[in-house]
């Protein structure tokens, strides 16, 4: 099943170990670091480290992809909405509601990798009829052969993509929107929805004070 | 001669299980969120592998589908979080119990 590890061109294995530790290391970066901040730029490094691992798959469509929607406009989106909403500070410690839950989440974690890596030693990974839609060596670049697969055969996935898109985007809208109940916009007080909702609370008085800018941004 | 693919695939492996611990483990649900994709990750570094090792460019289509898909869910699930926030001032996953009974 494992080939041996130096069988493989130095540069190949280089490149490998190189990659391998980068996303790692910004895997754990996003799982340990206690500012939201760092953890989004570590998710950066492993996406990097993973479009490099493409491109040495030869999957360079792929790649530039990645490195695109992933780094470009996901990890953008997150720490825009970092910023936005001010929570760049460090996450409590105190006051775990289930006390056992992170011993256990590190057990099963764990014990589902191994599980994985018992798998391997069956030899059954990577079975099954080779070249269903396309190869993915002989003449032609990878974005052609890409696109030949998912202009031909995944068609009409290709086209739902779309509406999935669109309806994203009509939700994100939606959930962006203030509720307004029979109020025109303007008489709306400018600020009640930031006073946080205690249990019992469905009623509250609001005086119409506006707040200062000040006070605004440091909630 | 590239290395063998089973290194890539045991990447993939711990890849998801880290973003699967720090999924169970994180309260800030941004932080969240972040280890779901990190888990996406590892699960289009397994189709471009097993692409490369069964030479069929179908894995390779299919992780476009995941990237379109996980484009939308992060739109969404942040236009919830941003929802949320606007409610309360904190983004403690256990403090979002309203819909307990």
């Amino acid at each position: 099943m494992f080939a041996p590890i130096l069988a493989a061109a130095p540069i190949d294995l280089a490149v490998f170990a190189a990659c391998a530790l980068i996303v790692l290391a910004g895997a754990l970066g996003v799982v340990l670091s206690r500012n939201p901040v760092y953890a989004a730029l570590s998710l950066v490094l492993t996406l990097f480290g993973v479009a490099i691992l493409f491109v040495e798959q030869d999957a360079q469509f792929l790649a530039a992809v990645q490195v695109i929607v992933y780094a470009g406009a996901i990890v953008v989106l997150f720490l825009f909405v970092i910023m936005l909403l001010g929570v760049d500070r460090q996450e409590t410690l105190g006051g775990e509601p289930l006390r056992a839950q992170r011993p256990l989440a590190l057990i099963v974690g764990l014990a589902g990798l191994g599980e994985v890596l018992a798998l391997a030693r069956v030899r059954t990974w990577a079975t099954g009829a080779a070249s269903s839609v396309g190869p993915t060596t002989g003449p032609g670049s990878n974005v052609e052969k890409l696109a030949r697969s998912i202009f031909t055969t995944y068609l009409l996935p290709f086209e739902l993509t779309s509406a999935l898109l669109i309806i994203a985007v009509i939700g994100a809208v939606v959930l962006a929107r203030r509720p307004v109940r029979g109020v025109p916009p303007e008489a709306l007080p400018t600020e009640d929805l930031d006073v946080p909702v205690g249990p019992g609370d469905g009623v509250r008085a609001v005086d119409g004070e506006p707040l200062a800018d000040e006070e605004v941004a440091s909630r | 001669m590239s290395l063998d693919g089973s290194y890539y695939l045991v990447l993939a492996a711990v890849l998801f299980t880290i973003g699967g611990i720090g999924l169970l483990v994180r309260r800030n649900v941004l932080v969240m969120f972040m280890c779901i994709e990190l888990m996406l990750n590892a699960a289009n570094l397994t189709f471009v592998t097993f692409s490369r090792m069964l030479n069929d460019i179908g894995g390779q289509s299919l992780v476009f589908f995941v990237l379109v898909v996980a484009a939308a869910e992060v739109v969404v699930g942040l236009g919830i979080i941003v929802a949320i926030f606007r409610r309360r001032a904190d983004a403690t996953a256990d403090d979002l119990n309203v819909l307990k009974g």
